[in-house]
């Protein structure tokens, strides 16, 4: 965060625009170049969790799963922490 | 093997400045010594001919070329100021419903044969025009504005590049206009290059003066003018030739209290 978007925040004014054109080029980026539209994205999520649930317990309230990209290469990631089974 | 340079000039959305580059890049790689066509593959909507202004001086085109009903050099439109550059001219729109990839590599073999640098004014879309034009490149730029549709379709672009195996694949930021980056209304120049992961060839700032050339059919540079536009696309054909020409960075154009104003509000906090 920079002192500019700070009292932004302050103020409640919007960001400026060239972070929200970032932030949405990124996303749109990573369906395209996947070739995943986000529904797509949801049900393969339902999938990955119904397999891993049926070996360990997870904590559905905290399960990520999306898609990143950095140079071009883009990655699946899942994030799914595991409850602890006393 | 021919040591001809065959550059696509591409983007994916059309109306971010192909055409305006491969013309002022052709004329200062001319200008520079080198022998260079430019290639009209925009078959549907081809423009590169006004942009030079030589609209009036075309007799047959790759069209008649391709048809074997005249010679290569009947073809090629000689620019009267700058004799080291030509024109093939796109043929007529309904070349679009046979031509195909095979033809246009024909006619390119035929341009390497005499040129050190072909560089080729591509359609917008992906479409068969665009893969036609591409058949034939070795080496490509693509031409993006700092805008997110066109940043998509460049990407969109780059990746059919790479798939084709043309390199080195090089970008150029066209229409940058740097108040609008220095108070963050527009996408900054790392930006671009970091979701494109593009090496950066140059940056052209949004310049009136382009508009003037295209009126008058003179690329701006074929003269010693001295607009943003015409030193970024000289710059752009010196980098091309290996010269050493650094970047501006529009960030940091701005000086004086209200820049320094600026960075610090850009400073990260946490
Ligand atoms: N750097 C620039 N500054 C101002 N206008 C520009 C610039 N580059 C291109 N233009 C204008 O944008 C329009 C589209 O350019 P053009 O080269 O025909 O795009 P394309 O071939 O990609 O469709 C033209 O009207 C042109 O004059
Ligand atoms: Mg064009």
């Amino acid at each position: 965060m920079t002192l500019k978007d700070l009292i932004d925040k302050l103020l409640g004014r919007q960001p400026a625009s060239a972070d929200t054109a970032r932030q949405r080029l990124q996303l749109v980026l990573a369906h395209d170049r996947s070739d995943l539209n986000p529904e797509l994205l949801e049900q393969m999520r339902r999938e990955i969790l119904e397999v891993v649930s049926r070996y360990v317990e997870i904590d559905l309230s905290e399960t990520d799963v999306s898609l990143e990209t950095e140079d071009r290469v883009t990655a699946l990631v899942a994030n799914l922490p595991i409850r602890r089974t006393l | 093997m021919s040591t001809t340079r065959t550059i696509l000039i591409c983007s994916g959305k059309g109306g971010v400045g192909k055409t305006t580059t491969t013309a002022n890049l052709g004329i200062a790689l001319a200008r520079s010594g080198a022998s260079t066509v430019v290639l009209d593959a925009d078959f549907g909507l081809r423009n590169l001919d006004l942009l030079l202004g030589l609209e009036n001086r075309i007799v047959y085109t790759a069209q008649e070329v391709l048809a074997e009903s005249c010679r290569l050099e009947q073809a090629l439109v000689k620019h009267k100021q700058e004799p080291n550059l030509a024109l093939l001219p796109a043929g007529n729109p309904r070349m679009l419903e046979w031509l195909t990839p095979k033809d246009m590599q024909a006619i390119v073999a035929l341009l390497e044969e005499q040129f050190d640098y072909v560089l080729i004014d591509c359609p917008a879309g992906i479409e068969d025009g665009f893969k036609n034009a591409a058949a034939a490149a070795r080496e490509a730029l693509v031409i993006t504005t700092p805008e997110v549709a066109a940043v998509r379709d460049a990407d969109r672009v780059i990746g059919l590049l790479n798939t084709q195996g043309i390199s080195p694949v090089q970008l150029v930021l066209n229409r940058v206009r740097p108040k609008m980056m220095s108070s963050q209304e527009m996408l900054s120049v790392d930006d671009v290059t970091d979701i494109l992961a593009l090496p950066l060839l140059g940056l052209v700032f949004e310049d009136e003066q382009v508009i003037v050339s295209t009126n008058r059919g003179e690329p701006l540079t074929l003269s010693d003018g001295n607009s943003p536009a015409a030193r970024a696309y000289s710059n752009i054909a010196g980098r091309l030739q290996g010269e050493e020409i650094p970047l501006l960075d529009p960030a940091k154009m701005r000086r004086g209290l209200r820049a320094k104003m600026r960075e610090l509000m850009q400073t990260k906090i946490f």
